[in-house]
């Protein structure tokens, strides 16, 4: 019983994984090389668009959106760096075109969460086994019930 | 022990309530969106004036406190705002406009047909300006000190209670340091 809710819950969630990022948008932009479309295709997911409440850039179709895109191609063909890249997008709209923000007072809880969150976990599981019977020490079988026992399991594992 | 169990259910959903709830009555808006650029510079720009054959730069922005109005015609709060930027006119406020990613002969139009409270505007067909001051929808509406500093930044229409709540006072308290 216990097994199967395990299981239920982790098929749940590969399935969650897999359901993401199934946008994507309709301009294509050429790249002079290979390197450079893979980062604009990690950053365009990475990047967050401004007008929209929880979209990258890649999955909006807003004119911001579109303009960061145009902005985010030219800078790469010039040749400018990841951090220059993000630095340019934050000077003007903030950390929150980052989806992936940097530790500070206003992120803690943001990125701390996991943790305490597992914390409380471990906690949990701790007490749970705690208050359960220890199974050692329960008294054993007498020979009569073991074999009961034994003729039972034999009988149903066929 | 047991007993208890039974009330964390409540308990949960008293304390969710009260978060939402929270939230509800607070003047809360997801869609505001911190600005970046607050306490910064205007940034170099080098644009045509919408009305005549002008060059603008940053230069033009600087002397006085004043409202930087980001608009465009086809943005439809932008329609809903104007009149009341036509009165802030009238009390004396400079508004400079940044025509927003738009046709030139449709926002002449525009400011023939509703009025033009804006001391120049500024037009930016490419959005290049707007993406430089981190403009993310129109209308959107810094203030501007005299040294050409942006304040603070209003997204969304101004009206008459935005004005006397949020813009007034930082706008007089800017015109005061000024003397």
């Amino acid at each position: 019983m216990f097994k199967r809710l395990v299981l239920n819950i982790f098929t749940f969630c590969t399935l969650l994984f897999l359901a993401v990022q199934v946008n994507a948008v309709i301009e294509t932009y050429e790249f002079s090389a290979a390197e450079y479309k893979l980062r604009y295709q990690t950053m365009v997911h990475e990047l967050r668009c401004p007008k929209c409440q929880n979209q990258n850039l890649s999955g909006s179709n807003s004119p911001i959106a579109k303009d960061l895109r145009r902005e985010l191609h030219r800078m790469i063909e010039e040749g400018q760096g990841d951090d220059e890249i993000i630095a340019f997008m934050v000077k003007r709209y903030g950390n929150f075109v980052l989806y992936r923000p940097p530790v500070d007072k206003y992120t803690l809880w943001l990125w701390g969460s996991p943790i305490i969150l597992l914390m409380l976990a471990l906690l949990f599981v701790f007490f749970l086994r705690r208050s359960q019977p220890d199974v050692d020490a329960l008294t054993p079988l007498t020979v009569d019930e073991k074999n009961t026992l034994d003729r039972l399991l034999r009988k149903y594992s066929k | 022990m047991a007993r208890l169990k039974l009330f964390i259910p409540l308990i949960i959903f008293a304390l969710l309530g009260a978060v939402f709830y929270s939230m509800l009555s607070r003047d809360y808006n997801p869609q505001d969106l911190p600005s970046a650029l607050i306490g910064q510079a205007l940034p170099e720009f080098s644009l045509p004036a919408l009305e005549g054959d002008k060059k603008l730069s940053k230069k033009d922005l600087i002397g006085e406190p004043m409202l930087l109005n980001v608009w465009a015609t086809w943005c439809i709060s932008c329609r809903v705002e104007h009149p009341y930027l036509n009165t802030l006119k009238q009390q004396g406020i400079k508004i400079v406009g940044l025509d927003y990613k738009d046709d030139r002969e449709k926002a002449l139009q525009w400011l023939e047909k509703l009025g033009n409270p804006y001391t120049f505007t500024i037009y930016d067909e490419t959005g290049k300006l707007g993406l430089d001051l981190g403009v993310y929808g129109a209308p959107e509406t810094y203030i501007i000190d005299a040294k050409g500093m942006i304040r603070d930044k209003h997204v969304g229409v101004i009206n008459e209670t935005v004005w006397q709540e949020k813009l007034q006072p930082l706008f007089q308290q800017l015109q005061s340091e000024m003397n």
